[in-house]
């Protein structure tokens, strides 16, 4: 085990500096000269050169990285262009706004998922099967976008649930979780479907093994055979899934923020594209990249924990 | 008796109705889909204006038609270019192995690890937006997945009697590949393809949404639906219907790959 975690975590980090690279040099090569957004366009010559010096855009490439990287492991994330500030203290409190919606959203979907896939399975072909089969179909065909707007529309024009205005953490950890939902909702249904499917899918791929017959021989019911030996084994699949799918949350949550008009990352993310202001386009890259590395790498830890006999393969 | 397949009868019908509403887009809208009337402004659905008007009076059906057209194209031509360097790539790695395999697989598993709307939006902060844009960056995001998939392919068959039979015949690499293997492929192809149209739409929904997709000026149904959303609780057709023909089309696909794995598992 030892050596194979070393290997494994060997090559987590090469992976985040490929990665961090990669994000480096697509941001370098921009046509576009960010001196020209920040002086605008009547310019000398020689106050171009000024910023351009003091912002080290006149070093080679490779010495940029460097100075770049060092400094981001230290939390320095560089200087954002339009706002003036360090990118560090713009995004502290937009990172955790959201994190929250994504680890709102996780709740919500294994609180969904869990329940409806083991019903799926145990009344195989019954009706809340056929029901949960058809609208995962249905749930997977929506964009999480139109998902939001149509959870907006119902919940807060129709239903009167909630508001359509953010409430911030600062009014309350109840009233800010409570407004969470509602976007999260949009992030979690269409996963929560994948994941209902692949459970399913999972646990009858189970019932039909031996040790089940087995397990019901020694007189268990059958509940008490799904709890207790199915489902440990049925799950294995199911958690790498879920450890996978942070990324598409991430992803999700970007986009459903400006639905919920949610000041997070994916705000000030689509923001910073528009303005040019890449030192905060590129921190919020990497930053998302080594979360989702991150991610898959436990999700393989998960696996090698939960499934013993992988490591003897 | 063999259950019949409901999952690819409905979704084939569903997908030829919606790619018959889409293409008609390409041709023709019953109004001028910018042309804007002042008495029209923001009316509801009726018979002169099936899907109701926009705040300037411009039809929303012609609107939807257009952004529907537009999506299609983006969304063909992005699994265009996903599926034939995929195929290309795939077949290859697939076919020949080796540590040329094995590099490119792994540089496919790094980027196939990150979300396709993630790294899409990135390439286009640095290119700006625009229709070709789009298809570029998401048609490159696809190869990995395709060539993946294709690659699993490849190595099921290329040690299978057909195929050493046929190099035993002095058959070239280049036509086993594609004369002896890849017919065989076709199911699962197919099956891949379905979910690559798929996921083009809903990525260049959610780019032109985040509004860093198409320009203005060639509206896809993201794009729409973007516009129509500060209008969402005066004007709700406006979002309803361009919403409803982007989640037909998918649904209508998806069920079509749905109904093609089914009949592949009772197959094999």
């Amino acid at each position: 085990m030892g050596k194979a975690l070393l290997k494994r975590v060997l090559l987590l980090i090469g992976t985040m500096l490929l990665v961090s690279a990669l994000a480096f040099v697509a941001f370098s090569v921009i046509p576009s000269d960010p001196t020209a957004s920040i002086l605008g366009a009547e310019a000398t010559d020689e106050q171009i050169a000024t910023l351009r010096a003091q912002l080290g855009l006149d070093l080679p490439v490779w010495q940029r990285y460097w100075n770049w990287l060092t400094a981001f492991v230290t939390g320095d994330f560089g200087q954002s262009y339009k706002y003036d500030k360090p990118v560090a203290e713009l995004l502290a409190d937009k990172t955790g706004v959201t994190m929250v919606l994504a680890a709102v959203s996780f709740v919500l979907i294994a609180a969904i998922s869990l329940p409806l896939g083991l019903i799926a399975a145990r009344r195989q072909g019954g009706l809340v099967d056929r029901a949960v089969t058809v609208l995962t179909q249905i749930t997977m065909s929506v964009p999480n976008f139109v998902l939001g707007i149509g959870i907006l529309y119902l919940f807060a024009l129709i239903l009167h649930w909630f508001a359509p205005e953010y409430v911030p953490l600062s009014q309350g950890l109840g009233a800010h979780l409570r407004y969470m939902v509602f976007p999260a909702l949009a992030i979690a249904l269409p996963k929560s479907a994948m994941t209902v499917k692949l459970l399913r899918g999972s646990i009858l791929g189970e019932l039909d093994q031996d040790y089940v017959r087995t397990a019901y021989s020694k007189g268990n019911s059958q509940g008490s055979a799904l709890r207790r030996h199915v489902l440990r084994n049925a799950m294995i699949p199911v958690v790498t899934f879920l450890a996978m799918a942070i990324g598409d949350i991430m992803a999700g949550s970007i986009v459903v923020e400006q639905v919920f008009s949610i000041p997070g990352l994916g705000r000030i993310l689509i923001a910073s594209i528009n303005n040019r202001d890449y030192p905060v386009v590129q921190a919020i890259v990497v930053m998302l990249a080594l979360i989702v590395v991150g991610c898959n790498f436990l999700a393989d830890l998960l696996y090698r924990v939960m499934d013993p006999r992988i490591e003897r393969t | 008796m063999r259950q019949k397949n409901w999952y690819l009868t409905i979704g084939l019908v569903l997908t030829a109705c919606m790619l018959a509403f889409t293409a008609l887009g390409l041709f023709w809208t019953p109004y001028a889909p910018s042309a804007m009337s002042a008495p029209d402004r923001e009316a509801p659905p009726s018979a002169a204006h099936l899907f109701g008007c926009d705040a300037y009076g411009r039809d929303v059906l012609s609107r939807t038609l257009e952004g529907a057209a537009s999506t299609l194209t983006i969304a063909l031509a992005v699994l265009a270019v996903g599926a034939v360097f995929g195929l290309m790539i795939g077949a290859l790695c697939g076919y020949y192995g080796g540590a040329a395999d094995a590099l490119v697989m792994r540089l496919c598993d790094a980027v196939a690890a990150f979300p396709s709307v993630l790294l899409a939006m990135v390439v286009l902060a640095v290119t700006g937006p625009g229709r070709y844009n789009v298809i570029g960056a998401l048609g490159v995001l696809f190869i990995p997945s395709f060539a993946r998939l294709v690659r699993g392919e490849f190595l099921k068959y290329r040690d299978r009697d057909f195929v050493r039979s046929a190099r035993l015949m002095g058959v070239g690499g280049l036509r086993v590949i594609f004369v002896h293997i890849l017919p065989n492929t076709w199911p699962t192809l197919l099956s891949g393809l379905t979910i690559g149209f798929n996921n083009a739409v809903l990525s260049e929904a959610s780019m032109s949404y985040l509004g860093i997709g198409v320009s203005p000026s060639e509206p896809s149904l993201g794009y729409l639906l973007s516009d129509a959303q500060s209008y969402l609780f005066t004007l709700p057709w406006y979002t309803a219907f361009p919403a409803a023909v982007a989640v037909l089309l998918i649904l209508g696909v998806g069920m079509v790959g749905e109904g093609l794995r089914t009949r592949m598992g009772a197959a094999s």
